[in-house]
Formats: C-alpha cells, structure tokens, sequence
C-alpha cells in the first residue's frame, strides 16, 4: 500500500513536470500547447538516440536534450506561434495540434511503433531501503529531481525579479507593459523553457517507460484533465493536482483496478461539477 | 442581380443532390460512403464550432460511440439497419448530456481541453470493455441488410445509407436557419449580450452541443454499418482532429465548406493508404499547419469571399479577416461593445 503511494508519487511527477511545463506557458502566451506530449516524446527519443547511435550516457542526456528541445521550443514560438497569438487561442491548439501530429508520424516512420529499451543508468540501478520497504533508486531520483524542479520553479517565479515579471505579464499583460516592461521579450524564452521541462520529462521517461512515438499523445490527454483539476491558468495547482492526482490513481488501480484509466477523467468531472474553474483556479470572468 | 440570386440557391441544391447521387460513379463506391458520412459529420461539428463558437475537440466520443451502439444493435437485434444507426445516434444525444452538461460551464479554449478529455475517457472505456466492443480488434461482422436484401454491395448500400445522411443535411440546415439558430449565433457572435437579453446561454449551448453530438452519432452509426464493423480508431482523439480539420480546411462556419473538406480529406486518405504510405499524420498534419497559418477562410469562405468581390459586394469588413463568419474570435477582436 506505501509502496502503492509511492508509485503515484512518481507517476505524478511527470504529470507534475508536463502539467507545470504546459501552465506556464499557458499563462505567458493563453496557449494550449497541444504538441506538448510530442515535445515529451522527442524528449524519451532524444535520449534513446544519443545512447544508441552516439554511445551518450543518461547524465549527458539529461542536461543536453532539454536545452536542445528548448532551443527548438524557442524557434517555433519566434516563427510560428507567435504569428497566430493575436488570433483566438483556438488557432494555436489546431497549429500544435497538427505539429504534434508531424512529430508523431516523423518518428513512427523512422522508429516504427515498437518500444525501444533504454537501460537505466549504472549509478541508480540499484535499490534504496526507505525504512519501511525498499524501493528502485531510479525511481526515487525521478521523484526527487522533479520535486526540485517544481521547487526550484517556484521560488524563480515568487522570489526573483525575472519571476515577478512573469507573474505580473502572466496576470495582466496590457498593465505590465504600461508600466514599462517589454512583455514580448520574455514570451520567446518562456515557450522555450516549457518545452525544456517537457523534454526533461521524456528524458526522465526513458530508463522506466516505453519509448514509443504514441507514448506522448494519450499522456498529454490525462495532463489537460489534471491542468483542469488543478486549475487553469494556477501554476501551483497544475503542479499539486499532478503530484495529487498520480497518487490517487495509483491507490484506485490498487482497490478499482477496472477504472484505473478513468479515474482521473471521472475526478474531472466532479472537479467541473463542484468548481469549474479547478481547484486552484480563480473564476473567469463571463464571456 | 436579385432573381439571379434566388435563383442560384435552388440550383447550387439541385447540383448537390446530383453529385450526392453520382457520387459512387465517380470514386470507389466504399470510398464515397466513407466522404458522405464524413461530410455529415463535418457539417454537424460546424454547428457547433461555426455557427454556436464552441470547439469541441471530442467529437469522437459520438461518432465512435454511435458506431459502437449502431454495430452492437446490427449484430444483435437483426433489426433493419437505419434502426441501428438512430439508435446510435440516440446514444450520442445521451451521452452528449452529461459531458455537455460539464463542458459548456467552460468556454473557448478550456472547452475543447475538456471535450477532448471526455472523449478520451470513452476511448478507455470501449478499449477495456473488451466483452462488449472487441477492445483493440473492433466489434466486427456488423451486418448489412435491410430486410433480407443483402446490401453488402458498397454501391448498393451507398444508396440504401444517402437518404440518412441527407436527412441529417436537412436537420443541419433547418437548425441553422431556425429562430434557434439565430440564438445560436448571437451567442456565438456576443453570449454576454445574449445572456442580459434574457437567454439562457449555458442551456443553449448545452442543446447544440447534443444536436451536433445527436447528427455526429448519425453519420458514425452509419459508417459502422457500411464498413461491417466498428473501429477502435473511431473513439480516438485523431478522429475528433481529423473532423475539425475537414471543417477548418472548408471554412469553418460555411456547413458547405466542411463537405469539401471531409471529400478532400477523405481521398487523400484513401490515396495515401493506397499508396502504401506509412505515416499519413505527416501528411495530414502538415496541411493543417499550413491551413492554421495561411489559410484560415477555409476553401469555401474563400470562394465566397472572392464572388462576393466580384459582383461588388466587397468581402465584408475589412479586418475581419481573420475571423470570417462565424469562426470563433476573441471578444477584443471584434471589438465587443460590452
């Protein structure tokens, strides 16, 4: 049963980093980056790639193939996104939504739909006694990393300047650039940035997933739906109801095991029901 | 220039009727089944996403929901089949209750987010309802019969199958030009006005939400039936993307539009496939990008747009390019007087 917990603990660390990736740039931008689960696994191949064909090690992998993806993340918002931002949001969903479509087909004709084996690496092969059971440590450094991560994003975005400036072109960006702030320039990099987390939760993926080319699409599905628990547009709730919503599916495939891929649909609509803003959400004003 | 106008609407019918009956002479005859009930299906998401302003991204949910409910009644009962596919579409319109219910509370972008995560906990659903549905195979050997008449001949049951889908087509179009309709648009156009002149503006999109399920359940029940069996595929997300790029291609908000879209789509398809091309998403996905970027009238706002330049009507206002009639827009774009 702990150990259950713990499974969903880790489980909601990539919806924790996916979901934390998506809010921020969905509040920078008021884009819903459909391609965000491609992003992810480009990500898994990304590292897949780089052991196979350049003998790159897991660590080399971690810190390049993020800065890569977010470097591709930052070109495609400067040429593409940024063209249909004036438009109704809807049109950048359809954009990321037939990106993402490429990307997928990209690498199912190169890699076919077969899982590609990643083994994990050396250092963390082995396992960590937690007192009360022992646990794989690769597993516990994915847990780890990403609570940092989210830690590390969060004090960035409370504590700094760069982060107050997010925050105040985040919640109201015509008043922000009154008062002097260039809002446009911290767009491209914020894009970019959310891209990185998504390719460091591929990354991570890779040594205890399947790396296959549909693996980012059904994932990025159940992300939207805890996005919507936790709360649109809440950077924290997105984050919480990831963590959150990982441990509760991992206990109800433990005692419901026939509603373990619903479950977190079925919360959705209970959320909807009680508070269609989410759970951490502030209500939108009537349009 | 007045008659010349009322009299081209009855001939520009007249001329769809005829491609709509000549259709299986001039494509494989499974293939034409296939671009009517895509066109169907096309035009009810347009109801929704032109003519109401919502997007709905699970549009699969119905039609793969109905072409479940449509098979399992077919394999069943042995109940002729256009019972089966309104069952399925009856099915549709109940399923659309609860998931509209929830969605309509949100609007925009937020709605195809959860329309799209509804859809997918369907797919789950009939994926692990392996008993019922045949998980990853389908629910295969649907029959075609109508009584007793072995309609297998795609030819034949293209024609057996058009009078649904045409029927469809006029519920559509008499839902668009209904007072209900008008509604419709003016909440689409401007919900916070329609809601201080005393609509109730959740309820009425809630009742388009299910009619457009209720049409898409139509048009999915019956391409279960043509094609013999029910797919798993017809549930996934892909589906509900490919509808909305055949509404986007033809021009959202034109209902016409979305017929070309879904021909288009539909036979680029089939050439791919017959092509032995593995990866039609290249493909396909490359053409909706370029269709977001550059192309956003659609084929037939387009053509419209270009007729109406011509006999001097100008193509409406200037600026609203971007959102040509009916195709969603920010309240700020269009410069809401609220």
């Amino acid at each position: 049963m702990l150990q259950q917990a713990f499974n969903g603990l880790v489980g909601g660390a990539f919806y924790a980093l996916l979901a934390l990736g998506l809010a921020v740039i969905f509040g920078m931008l008021g884009v819903v980056n459909f391609a965000h689960g491609a992003f992810y696994m480009l990500g898994a191949f990304g590292s897949y790639v780089l052991l196979d064909s350049f003998g790159v090690n897991f660590w080399v992998a971690l810190v390049v193939v993020p800065v890569v993806l977010g470097v591709a993340g930052t070109l495609l918002e400067r040429l593409f996104i940024r063209r249909l931002s004036p438009l109704d949001p809807l049109y950048n969903f359809l954009f990321t939504f037939g990106l993402a479509l490429v990307l997928q087909d990209l690498v199912k004709r190169e890699y076919g739909v077969q899982s590609q084996p990643y083994p994990r690496p050396e250092l963390l092969s082995g396992t960590v006694d937690l007192g009360l059971f022992t646990y794989p440590a690769y597993q516990v450094f994915v847990l780890a990393l990403s609570l940092v991560v989210c830690v590390v994003v969060w004090l960035v975005l409370t504590r700094t300047r760069v982060g107050m400036i997010v925050r105040a072109a985040t919640e109201r960006p015509e008043l922000t650039r009154s008062l002097g702030i260039d809002v446009g320039r911290w767009v491209t990099p914020v894009f970019g940035f959310g891209i990185a987390l998504a390719g460091l939760a591929g990354v991570l993926a890779a040594p205890m997933r399947a790396v296959n080319p549909l693996m980012g699409a059904d994932l990025i599905i159940t992300v939207f739906a805890v996005v919507v628990i936790g709360g649109l547009g809440s950077i924290f709730g997105s984050v919480a109801a990831g963590f959150a919503i990982g441990l509760v599916s991992a206990l109800g495939n433990l005692y419901v095991p026939a509603l373990s891929q619903t479950l977190v649909f079925i919360l959705m609509a209970v959320v909807l029901l009680w508070r269609p803003a989410g759970l951490f959400g502030r209500e939108e004003s009537p349009s | 220039m007045i008659l010349s106008r009322l009299a081209a609407r009855p001939l520009l019918l007249v001329a769809g009727l005829f491609l709509a009956l000549a259709l299986p002479w001039m494509v494989y005859p499974p293939v034409a089944l296939d671009i009517a009930c895509w066109a169907l299906f096309a035009a009810a998401l347009d109801l929704l996403l032109g003519f109401t302003g919502l997007l709905s991204f699970g549009h699969a949910a119905f039609w793969g929901g109905a072409a479940y409910v449509a098979g399992l009644i077919a394999v069943h009962s042995g109940l002729p089949f256009p019972v089966a596919v309104l069952g399925g579409a009856a099915f549709a319109a109940v399923l659309a209750l609860p998931i509209g219910y929830l969605s309509v509370r949100l609007h925009g972008i937020y709605f195809a987010m959860v329309t799209l995560a509804f859809a997918q906990m369907v797919y789950f659903v009939v994926n692990q309802w392996r008993d019922l549905t045949g998980g990853e195979n389908g629910l295969q050997g649907v029959p075609r019969e109508l009584f007793g008449l072995d309609l297998s001949d795609s030819f034949l049951f293209y024609y057996a199958g058009l009078p649904l889908v045409l029927a469809g087509f006029v519920a559509v179009w008499r839902i668009v030009r209904s007072p209900f309709g008008r509604v419709l648009a003016s909440i689409r156009d401007n919900p916070a006005r329609a809601q201080a002149l005393g609509y109730p503006v959740d309820r009425y999109r809630l009742l388009a939400f299910v009619l457009s399920a209720a049409l898409s359940g139509l048009a999915g029940g019956l391409f279960a039936i043509g094609h013999g069996f029910a797919s798993l595929e017809s549930v996934y997300w892909t589906t509900s993307g490919q509808v909305v790029m055949m509404v986007v291609l033809g021009g959202i908000g034109t209902l016409w539009g979305g017929v070309i879209g879904a021909a288009l789509v539909v036979e680029l398809n089939d050439y791919l496939v017959t092509a032995g091309f593995d990866g039609i998403g290249i493909v396909t996905g490359t053409i909706f990008v370029i269709i977001v970027l550059v192309f956003r009238r659609g084929i037939w706002g387009t053509a419209r747009d270009l007729l109406q330049a011509r006999s001097g009507r100008g193509p409406g206002k200037p600026g609203s390019g971007d959102a040509p009639n009916g195709a969603p827009s920010r309240s700020e774009d269009v410069g809401s007087p609220v």
